[in-house]
């Protein structure tokens, strides 16, 4: 809705309130986008597989999951020996199977993609495989023998609990210190509701922990509770998994009024509600971004009951970081997307917003200019949602070199700082993505073990 | 025009489509459904004498074959558990009905000639078409001395084609076993005995399973299984080659065929007529699908026929069998050799594979911008195996390669110790 009249809007109360919806509904709109597949469903799409040589998905998946060879064991029925295929190499393989883009990585690069465009589901497999070991009682790895070394990992995202498993397995005690009261980072407090719905963050965590040697000290944050200085003298290594604690700022007027949120904050409060009803949500949504967050956001309070929802990106389609399925999910669920234009202004009344305005943008010698031209859109409440950005200051006096502003590590996730390695969203390296981050941890964790055998 | 109706041994059918003696042929209800489906016949389920024998729960197995069921099937059950007098009424209700439609009744007694003679006699009161002796029933009857116990010994296939043709006027068309070393020995014995045609395969000796949780066989009954006999699309090679195999034997004497053992299409019928078979019949495809699938069955072949203009089955029938010959006469100087078809191709691997592990060494695996399969064609051997492996089709062909040489088979062959003809 074009706000020209926003005069007259300003004198208006935002339409800010919780319970849109019935209770059923909510239940649909936050449950397993996904449900895990049934077993003749299982065995029909493991059988499509061909059991590639060499096989491009393998490389494609950022973990290196064997995957013709855990499908190949769940067409046989042997669904466990699939799972811990998958575990071994990637000990997110459940969080994973639900919340990885698959259509970029493992399935894009299937090779029936390039035959028929229809890959194989590998994620939904991978969720099959692996859902029976997560709830099995009985964790699956054995630790090797007491190695008599201390590791000390902040943060307790999939990075640092990457981190911490591995290093459990190869015979170390960990302690995780994690600022929030909950371990799990995004998976536990920014990944969209119904790719996790329920607790399955916290079910997963708990599996991991299972392995035994890893205390957790939740509530500790680093700058806060804890120093870098102190970790390294009372630790024999330190790994830092702290992913991105900041956010990007619109830097345009009005920036500061109230209605206008990070997108990552209402999520965080969104996972952790216990009423999906209780939750104030605006009747007209502005969404300013193009990654995977504004989609989140985006379709998140469409399906709490938001009656529009508008997303501006300041690019083009292409150049969104949401992939192509991510967009194409969010028009289906009713959000409206609108490229090329930037945010110029947000007007308040009675000091809440009450209207987006944006200007239109163009490609100028390469370089994003604005036309000049304008138009706004009601909104109720406005989300950030244009990026997250690492924060050095609780590093303290210790300062860590950083690379295009986060930590600068080595081929081996080594920091500059000796004995002090690094990986997941808060390094310059690779995509921020959770299996990214499982892998960045994974292998920090046997470059640790090396140095500390050495 | 094509016209699909065929006269078999003197059987006059609308199309050459039978359904085989089975469950699907029980009953009255059953095959004249049949009939409204468009079936050209059916050969009655197998009667015997009374009292009926009486049948197990349960009584299939089957083969899933990657998602895809019922790739073979088994069975353990009998021939007809109704009575005699029940069967007969109905067979002659359903000719009187259907006088279109070819009728055969098949038929199990013991091994006696009063046995014979009097049911064929009963028999012959329902006015059907024919009759077929079931000498394959490789399970349970054969316990008894009936069904492949016969059909196993030559002398007694033809013993009792000899008395079935002495005590009636209908044709006989004698149904072989595949559980024998070699389908000639009963077929030459049913040609013998005066048979006016054979029919085959009946079913091959098999267990499809093993329960690894009760530790039996599966079908169980009770917590036991026994062999049964083994069918569908998997069997289809075995009959076709056995087929073939009595239309090129001289002294099988050009003796109708009707061909039985996992069709399931018009492709896979015109197969078999293209080895000789005059009629085919049909079970597992029917117990799979219901009796709809004929309508393929007949559309199929008639415009098939037509393009390949074709206007008689038996314009096509035995085709094939001259083409058909031994392995010693094959040319050992035709060379072929892979090609892969670049942008066809999406980078499975597989032909890489499979030739370096267990072939020649002949596909080489190369990483230069991203994967890619060639030929290497000095080690390509022809075999082919790569084609078979890849998933798209048509991606992988053999081309001829001219090597110039004159033909040269095994016979004339200087590693042949044996050869008959010096080589040029
Ligand atoms: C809204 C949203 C949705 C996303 N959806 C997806 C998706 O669908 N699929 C996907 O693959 N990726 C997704 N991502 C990205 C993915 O979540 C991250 O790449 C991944 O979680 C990175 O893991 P990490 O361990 O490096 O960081 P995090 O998950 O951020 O974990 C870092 C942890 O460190 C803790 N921490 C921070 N500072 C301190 C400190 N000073 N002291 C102690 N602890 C500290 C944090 O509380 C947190 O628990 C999404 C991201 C967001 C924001
Ligand atoms: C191409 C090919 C060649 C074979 N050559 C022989 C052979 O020379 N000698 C032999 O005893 N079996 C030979 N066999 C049969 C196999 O040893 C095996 O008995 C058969 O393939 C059945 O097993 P499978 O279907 O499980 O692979 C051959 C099989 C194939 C496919
Ligand atoms: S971890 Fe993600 S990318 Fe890797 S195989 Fe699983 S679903 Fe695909």
């Amino acid at each position: 809705m074009a706000a020209d009249n926003r005069d007259k809007r300003a004198d208006d109360a935002p339409d800010i309130a919780s319970g849109r919806l019935d209770a059923a509904r909510y239940r649909a709109h936050f449950g397993d986008l996904h449900p895990v597949l049934a077993r003749e469903q299982a065995l029909v799409e493991a059988n499509r597989c061909y059991f590639c040589y060499d096989a491009p998905c393998i490389e494609a998946c950022p973990t290196g999951i064997d995957i013709p060879g855990f499908i190949k064991k769940i067409a046989t029925d042997n669904v466990v020996g699939a799972g811990m295929r998958i575990l071994e190499e990637n000990i997110f393989g459940g969080a994973c199977a639900r919340v990885c883009p698959t259509e970029i990585l493992c399935e894009r690069a299937c090779v029936r993609t390039a035959q028929e465009g229809d890959p194989i589901q590998i994620g939904r497999l991978q969720r099959y495989a692996t859902d029976p070991i997560l709830d099995a009682p009985k964790h699956p790895f054995a630790r090797a023998a007491a190695s008599g070394k201390k590791i000390a990992v902040v943060g307790g995202g999939p990075a640092g609990l990457s981190c911490a498993h591995r290093l459990a397995r190869l015979g170390h005690d960990v302690t995780v210190f994690e600022a929030r009261e909950r371990l799990g980072g995004l998976n536990e407090y920014g990944v969209a509701e119904y790719k996790v719905p329920g607790h399955f963050a916290r079910h997963e965590v708990d599996f991991i922990l299972g392995i035994g040697g890893i205390a957790a000290k939740t509530g500790h944050a680093l700058g806060k509770e804890i120093s870098l200085a102190q970790l390294r003298r009372d630790y024999d290594a330190v790994f830092l998994g702290m992913g991105l604690a900041g956010v990007r700022a619109l830097e345009c007027e009005g920036e500061g009024l109230a209605g206008v949120a990070n997108a990552v904050d209402y999520i965080a409060q969104l996972r952790g509600a216990a009423d999906f009803g209780a939750l104030p949500v605006g009747r007209r949504i502005v969404v300013i971004g193009g990654g995977n967050t504004a989609i989140d956001i985006a379709v998140q309070t469409k399906r709490l009951g938001a009656e529009e929802v508008t997303l501006v990106y300041r690019r083009g389609a292409d150049d969104m970081g949401a992939t192509e399925h991510e967009q194409e999910f969010a028009q289906v669920n009713g959000v409206k997307i609108r490229h090329w234009a930037k945010p110029a202004h947000l007007f308040a009344g009675n000091g809440h917003v009450v209207a987006a305005q944006f200007e239109y943008t163009k490609l100028d010698g390469g370089k994003l200019v604005g036309t000049g031209e304008k138009f706004s859109v009601a909104a109720d409440m406005v989300f950030k949602a244009i990026g997250q950005s690492f924060i050095a200051g609780p590093l303290g006096a210790d300062a860590l070199e950083l690379e295009n502003g986060r930590i600068k590590i080595d081929a081996n996730f080594l920091t500059s700082v000796p004995g002090v390695w690094a990986g997941g969203d808060c390094v310059a390296r690779g995509q921020d993505l959770t299996v990214e981050a499982v892998e960045h941890g994974k292998r920090a964790a046997m470059a640790i073990d090396a140095a500390l055998r050495r | 025009m094509v016209d699909l109706s065929v006269n078999f041994a003197g059987i006059k059918s609308p199309n050459p489509f039978w359904l085989a003696s089975a469950p699907p042929t029980d009953k009255a209800y059953n095959v004249e459904r049949a009939f409204r489906a468009g079936w050209g016949g059916a050969v009655w389920k197998t009667l015997g004498e009374d009292p009926p024998i009486v049948n197990t729960a349960s009584r299939y197995g089957a083969i899933s074959y990657k998602g895809l069921r019922v790739a073979g099937f088994n069975n353990i059950e009998l021939i007809t558990d109704r009575p005699l007098q029940v069967n007969l009424d109905e067979i002659k209700a359903v000719k009187a009905r259907w006088p279109d439609r070819a009728l055969v009744v098949s038929l199990m007694v013991p091994c006696t000639e009063d046995s014979w003679k009097n049911i064929l006699r009963q028999v012959e009161a329902t006015n059907c078409d024919g009759v077929e002796l079931n000498f394959g029933c490789p399970h349970g009857m054969s316990e008894r001395g009936m069904g492949a116990a016969v059909g196993q010994v030559p002398e007694y296939v033809e013993m009792v084609t000899r008395w079935c043709k002495q005590h009636t006027r209908m044709p006989v068309i004698v149904k072989l076993t595949p559980n024998v070393t070699s389908i000639l020995g009963p077929a030459r014995a049913a040609v013998k005995g005066g048979a006016d045609a054979v029919s085959l395969i009946n079913t091959v000796n098999s267990i499809v399973s093993i329960n690894l949780d009760a530790m039996a066989p599966e079908p169980m009954v009770d917590g036991k299984g026994t062999h049964g006999g083994y069918c569908g699309p998997a069997v289809k090679p075995m009959a076709l080659f056995m087929a073939s195999e009595i239309a090129r034997d001289p002294e099988c004497k050009n003796i109708p065929v009707s061909a039985i053992g996992g069709i399931e299409t018009w492709r896979d019928a015109a197969e078999f007529v293209a080895v000789g078979a005059g009629t085919v019949q049909v079970c597992t495809a029917a117990m799979h699908y219901g009796f709809k699938i004929v309508d393929d069955m007949i559309d199929g072949m008639e415009r098939w026929m037509e393009q390949a203009r074709y206007d008689r089955v038996a314009d096509y029938r035995g085709r094939a069998v001259k083409n058909i010959t031994d392995w010693q006469y094959l040319n050992l100087n035709f060379k072929t050799i892979a090609a892969i078809d670049q942008d066809m191709c999406i980078k499975c691997g597989l032909c890489h594979v499979v030739c370096e592990d267990t072939s020649h060494q002949a596909v080489a695996s190369l990483r230069n911008n991203g994967r890619r399969y060639e030929v290497i064609e000095a080690e390509c051997v022809g075999c082919n195996l790569c084609m078979h492996v890849c998933p798209v089709e048509g991606c992988i062909t053999m081309k001829r390669v001219d090597t110039g040489a004159k033909p040269l088979n095994w016979t004339q062959h200087p590693n042949n110790p044996m050869r008959k003809e010096a080589a040029e």
